[in-house]
Order: C-alpha cells, then sequence, then structure tokens
C-alpha cells in the first residue's frame, strides 16, 4: 500500500484528476469479507447476544420471560448441575484420550506407510460420514446389547472386571453404563482426531527421519524426539476438535446411557425442551462455554505449539 | 579421530543397487582413503547420491559390502554407524533451537555436557550469536553451516555431503566451497562429497571420481581428471573439449593421425586406447590449450606444432578471455579460448585462422564412443 501510495504532493489541481485507484482498491478486502462477518453476525453474535439475554431473565412460559438481571441463575445452575458438568468433562477427556491412542497409530500409518493405500484409507476414514450421527449411534445399541457377543467376550477375557472396578460398567452390562457413553463418543469423534493429525504428520518431512537417524536417534527416539513434537499441531486441534463437541454432545449419553450417566448437555436440552426453563438453559450453556474456552486456553498455552513452523 | 593408524579409510566392495529393474548403481569398487576430500561428480540420476546414502546406511546394497576401516559397516542402521550426512535440503529440525539442532548427535549418545561442545562448534562455523535461534529464521547459507556443524560435532570418521551447496547462489556457494574446504583441512575428517557441479568438485576435492549411467568412469585428482580424460563422457562434463574424429596413420611412440587432410599428432602416452594403424581414433583438445593467429601469419607459427585451418564463426567477449567457435573443414564448431592480454583486431567472425597447439596437449580417446556423451548432461543439471 505504501509504495504505491500517490506521488509526494504532486501540484495537480488542474487538469484531469488524478489518477485514484487505491480508494476502490482499498475497500476489496472488506467487500470479501463482508460475507464472513454477515454470517457470523447472524449466526454467531446475534443468537449469544439473544441467549445472553435469556439466561438473566426470570418468569415462565405462561406469563412471558422478562430481563431482570437475574445472575443468580448461574449460582444456581452450576450448584444444581456440577456433578453434571464434571461427569462431562471427564467423558470428554477419557473419549479425547482415547481416541488420541487409538487415532495417532492410524494416522500415522496412512501418513508414512501406507504408500499408494493411503487414499483409499483415508476414504475409509471419512466413509462413517456417509451414514446418520444418529443412525450410528443406534447400531452401537445395538453391538453393545446385553448377551451380545461383544459384551460376551468382554467378560470372558476379564475386560469388565477391570472397568467395573474402575466403576466404568456394572456386573456385565456395557449399555447404560459410562464404558458405553465413553465408547459412543470416542466412536464419533475418531475421525475429527484422526484427520489433523494426519494432516500435520503427512506434513513432516521425512529426510528429518533420516537426518536424526544419521544423528544416532534409535527409531524409537527419532520419534519422541523428532515426528512427536513436530506433529503437536495436529494433537492439538484434533484433541480441540475432539473434546469441545464431546463435551456439549447429548446423543451419546442419550442413546447409550443412563440416568446415571447424564452430561450437561442432557440437562440443557432437558431445561429447553422439556421442562421449558430458557433460562436456566442459556446458563448451562455459558458456563459450559466458559468451562471450555478457559481450558482451552490453558492447553493452548501449556502445548505451546505457536513455537512451531 | 586423525590417527591414521586408525586405518579410517572407507571401502566398498562390488556394491550395487537396483530398484526392481532399475539399476541406480553398477557394481562398484571404490577407496576413500582417510583424510582426504573425496568427490563424486555426476549429472543427477547418476548414482552418486545412492552410492552415498549407502555409506550412510539409508540405502541397503543390493550387492557387495561397506567397509569403514576395518569394521564391515553393511547391514548396520545409520544410527550404529560412525557416519553423519549433511543432507541437500539441510533436514535441520524445525521445532529445534540452532543450538539444539547441533546437540542433537551428542545427547543422542548419552553426552551430557554438551554446551562447551556445541559453543565450539559454533564457533568453527561462525554462528555463535545464532545458537538461540530456529532454523527457518536463518538465511540459507547460515542453516547450510548448521547442518555441517550438526554433522561434525560427532567427530564422524567420514562425513558425507550430499550437494549441500546446491541451494546456494553461486556468491555464497563459492564463499562456502572454501569454508568447507577450511573446515575440512581443519579437522582432517574424510569427507565425501556429491555434488553435480565439475567446478565445485575440482576446487574442493583431492580425488574426484567422475560417475555416468550408475558407473565410474574416471577417478583420480581434479587436474589428472582434466588434462587426461579417459572417456569422452569427462572429456565434455569436465570443462569443454574439442573433439576430433581422425584416423591413425602411424602409431609409435608419437601417434600421427589425419582428419579431412590434416595431420595432427600426439603423444602415444596419452591416449587412453591403443592406436592402431587404420584405425580411428578420436582426438582431443582444451579450448584454452589452443592458439589463433590470422592465416596470413601462417608462418610464423614454430614447426611441430598441430594446426588447423578455419574460419571464425562467432566470437564472444568474456572480461578476461575471449571465445572464438571456429568452423573447419576438420571439424565444425571449434572452441578456442584466447585470454585477453593483446586482441588481435583482426579476429572477427569471418576472418580466415589458423589454429595451432603443442602435440603434448593433445589426448587420445577411443573413437567407439558417443562423442557427445556428457554435453547435453551439463546442460540438464546446470
Amino acid at each position: 500500500m505504501t509504495a504505491t501510495a500517490a506521488p509526494p504532493q504532486a501540484p495537480a489541481p488542474a487538469g484531469p484528476p488524478v489518477h485514484k485507484p487505491s480508494v476502490r482498491k482499498r475497500l476489496v478486502p472488506y467487500w470479501l469479507l463482508l460475507p464472513g462477518i454477515l454470517w457470523l453476525l447472524v449466526f454467531f453474535v446475534l443468537p449469544m447476544v439473544y441467549q445472553a439475554s435469556t439466561s438473566v431473565q426470570t418468569g415462565s412460559l405462561e406469563e412471558g420471560f422478562e430481563v431482570t438481571w437475574h445472575f443468580r441463575t448461574y449460582w444456581d445452575a452450576l450448584t444444581e448441575y456440577l456433578p453434571q458438568f464434571l461427569r462431562s468433562l471427564l467423558y470428554a477427556g477419557t473419549a479425547t484420550a482415547l481416541c488420541l491412542l487409538l487415532g495417532y497409530p492410524l494416522a500415522y500409518l496412512i501418513a508414512f506407510k501406507a504408500g499408494r493405500w493411503r487414499g483409499l484409507l483415508l476414504v475409509l476414514v471419512i466413509a462413517p460420514f456417509f451414514t446418520s450421527f444418529l443412525i450410528r449411534t443406534l447400531a452401537w445399541k445395538t453391538i453393545l446389547a446385553d448377551g451380545g457377543p461383544v459384551v460376551g467376550a468382554l467378560n470372558a477375557v476379564g475386560f469388565l472386571d477391570v472397568t467395573s472396578w474402575l466403576g466404568m460398567t456394572e456386573g456385565d452390562r456395557v449399555l447404560a453404563t459410562p464404558l458405553a457413553v465413553v465408547c459412543g463418543l470416542t466412536y464419533n469423534f475418531l475421525p475429527f482426531m484422526i484427520l489433523p493429525l494426519y494432516s500435520s504428520l503427512e506434513r513432516i518431512d521425512t529426510r528429518l527421519h533420516e537426518a536424526a537417524g544419521d544423528l544416532y536417534a534409535r527409531p524409537a527416539t527419532v520419534f519422541r524426539k523428532v515426528t512427536f513434537p513436530l506433529s503437536m499441531p495436529g494433537v492439538v486441534s484434533g484433541t480441540l476438535l475432539t473434546f469441545i463437541p464431546a463435551s456439549g454432545d447429548y446423543v451419546n449419553a442419550e442413546l447409550l446411557g443412563s440416568t446415571d450417566t447424564r452430561m450437561i448437555g442432557n440437562v440443557i436440552q432437558s431445561q429447553y425442551l422439556r421442562i421449558l426453563d430458557y433460562p436456566t438453559a442459556a446458563a448451562l450453556s455459558f458456563i459450559l462455554m466458559a468451562i471450555v474456552l478457559i481450558m482451552v486456553t490453558i492447553y493452548i498455552r501449556r502445548a505451546g505449539t505457536e513455537d512451531l513452523v | 579421530m586423525t590417527d591414521k593408524t586408525e586405518g579410517g579409510d572407507v571401502r566398498l566392495s562390488g556394491i550395487s543397487k537396483h530398484y526392481g529393474t532399475f539399476t541406480a548403481v553398477h557394481p562398484l569398487d571404490l577407496t576413500v582413503p582417510q583424510g582426504s576430500f573425496f568427490a563424486l561428480l555426476g549429472a543427477s540420476g547418476c548414482g552418486k547420491t545412492t552410492t552415498l546414502r549407502m555409506i550412510a546406511g539409508l540405502e541397503e546394497p543390493s550387492t557387495g559390502t561397506v567397509h569403514l576401516g576395518d569394521r564391515e559397516v553393511t547391514h548396520l542402521p545409520p544410527y550404529k554407524r560412525p557416519v553423519n550426512t549433511v543432507f541437500q535440503s539441510y533436514a535441520l529440525f524445525p521445532h529445534l533451537s540452532i543450538f539444539e539442532n547441533i546437540a542433537f548427535g551428542l545427547r543422542r549418545r548419552g553426552i551430557k555436557s554438551v554446551k562447551k561442545q556445541v559453543e565450539e562448534m559454533l564457533e568453527l562455523v561462525q554462528l555463535g550469536q545464532f545458537a538461540q535461534r530456529k532454523p527457518h529464521q536463518l538465511s540459507g547459507g547460515q542453516q547450510q553451516r548448521v547442518a555441517v556443524a550438526r554433522a561434525l560435532i560427532n567427530h564422524p570418521q567420514v562425513l558425507l555431503l550430499d550437494e549441500p551447496l546446491g541451494a546456494l547462489d553461486l556468491k555464497l556457494r563459492r564463499q562456502m566451497q572454501l569454508e568447507l574446504k577450511r573446515i575440512q583441512t581443519e579437522v582432517g575428517i574424510t569427507f565425501v562429497h556429491v555434488t553435480h557441479d565439475q567446478e565445485e568438485a575440482m576446487t574442493m576435492a583431492d580425488t574426484v571420481a567422475v560417475m555416468n549411467g550408475g558407473r565410474v568412469e574416471q577417478l583420480g585428482a581434479p587436474a589428472e581428471l582434466y588434462e587426461n580424460p579417459r572417456t569422452t563422457f569427462v572429456a565434455n562434463f569436465l570443462g569443454t573439449s574439442n573433439l576430433i574424429e581422425a584416423s591413425v596413420e602411424s602409431a609409435g611412440s608419437d601417434v600421427v593421425v589425419s582428419a579431412s587432410g590434416t595431420t595432427l599428432r600426439l603423444p602415444a602416452t596419452r591416449c587412453s586406447t591403443t592406436p592402431r594403424a587404420g584405425g580411428k581414433l578420436l582426438v582431443g583438445v582444451r579450448p584454452e590449450k589452443v592458439s589463433l593467429v590470422p592465416a596470413e601469419e601462417e608462418n610464423a607459427i614454430a614447426a611441430g606444432r598441430n594446426k588447423i585451418t578455419g574460419r571464425i564463426a562467432a566470437s564472444s567477449f568474456i572480461g578476461v578471455s575471449t571465445q572464438f567457435v571456429v568452423d573447419s573443414p576438420v571439424c565444425a564448431e571449434l572452441e578456442v579460448y584466447v585470454q585477453n592480454i593483446e586482441r588481435d583486431a583482426r579476429l572477427v567472425p569471418g576472418a580466415e585462422v589458423v589454429l595451432h597447439w603443442n602435440p603434448e596437449h593433445t589426448f587420445g580417446l577411443d573413437a567407439a564412443q558417443d562423442m557427445e556423451a556428457g554435453i547435453e548432461t551439463v546442460e540438464e543439471s546446470a
């Protein structure tokens, strides 16, 4: 911009006006931004403002709601539903950890070892999206059904004893236990972990592996000192893409869990749609958002990915 | 590590590399003496990098063995070899500081106090103040020096350099060539340098192996290779040669040949093949060995010199010298480089001239070869 700025105060009052393309040109970026800004305004800012105002209203459906700046709703919602909040974070955290454990080796395989199978494997990762989220989750109900082969096998190898001891299952049931909900969350969000992991692993120059090997690093050390640190952007975005939606999810707990596994998403859903207590529902949504924001900020700070190229 | 008794020669015995049906390197025997600066020179795809990678352990040879000193390392993984590589792309670790990049090898070998060594190494490559920067904050030349330091700090028996100067511009490359040569002299480690740049190979290396099509065409000191090329590929790839197809008239200690009625002589010792009377021979001479005089001064030329008459087709002035292209019945497009000491105004395109040179400066090659070998490849890689 500065380089193309007008010549230093050329005496040009007379004659044809000085050619000034810069005004229109300078507006171009804003025009290009406009659709995005409109989108954000209509679908993000407006609903947020609306919800924020709802959360400080009092009243009932019959008499109508009114903004009374009743901030107490927040405190009441938090104290009353604290267990559900904690449970949501625990389930989402566990599912995220499982996604990372399952997804990393797969992403690594696709990025470095798959060769010509790479494309096919990536399609397979996304393939579940061709079926509805609900149908896939309902399918898990059948898979984890009492007395089914999966539960039988898990029982036979003693897996359920371990999870029972951890408090994740009860007896020889899997359905309607925390384990089922975590399994559903893990399953449903796994692609959101694999894809960012893959894209950051795939960008790693394999010559760095050679260089590390050349500098006396064993294969395990190459992974620990070179591959893993360089895949941190993928780990961070993968865990965020998994954890954030998982902590607000209610479908898995609804379909695979029981009343003892209710997550905060289920509470918000029932406040909105069944109890019709809009202020509490809105307050819960904001609390969840604040918690997630704080956790994410701390996480990104600690992961320190801004140092990575 | 500079101890000669250790016997740190690199010995390649019959190593080859196949990829499916493609042979990247034909069975090859090569000994790189301890402490030497050895260059593998060739156009892209000639197998030089594959050879280097087999020494590094990054590529397993299809046949043959690799010895470092008395130790066979053919099947040893790279992290167990006392060899380090400076990669073409430098392959610096982008997430580590310059200091940590250089310390990487030491740390992997469990050395705790690396500070002093790393600082010394940073001094050696003159990057002391950049220790805490990240690789991407450095220029190409600086990154290249980090790559050298990162490898050298481990005191390898052999340092492998895979076209390390390829990405640098010409001026910086010249500077780095001198710097690498200085470092090599200073640390006394064996350097094996892969390059496609013949000037780079000649200025830096003690011994150059010219590779073509997965084979070593010729091996020797730079001057030896330049003065006595044994194949047309070497004659054309290293510098420029005028090659004249001639038939042998008589073959004694002096070989007499004739080409289109012009008689030329050369010593038999300078023939890479045994010339036979009646047979064919490729006669070569370097452009800078040839003198050029206007046709009317032919009588002033000393007796016993090889002479060819022709007409100047083109000339280009390049400062220190003028390059002429002379058309002659003997050979089209003879190249002559004349030093600009006293410029003769008569030497202009169209002028009739006589080329003459000392028969001692003539070399003879087997005529059964492709005269153009090594010419296109130079352009390709340039």
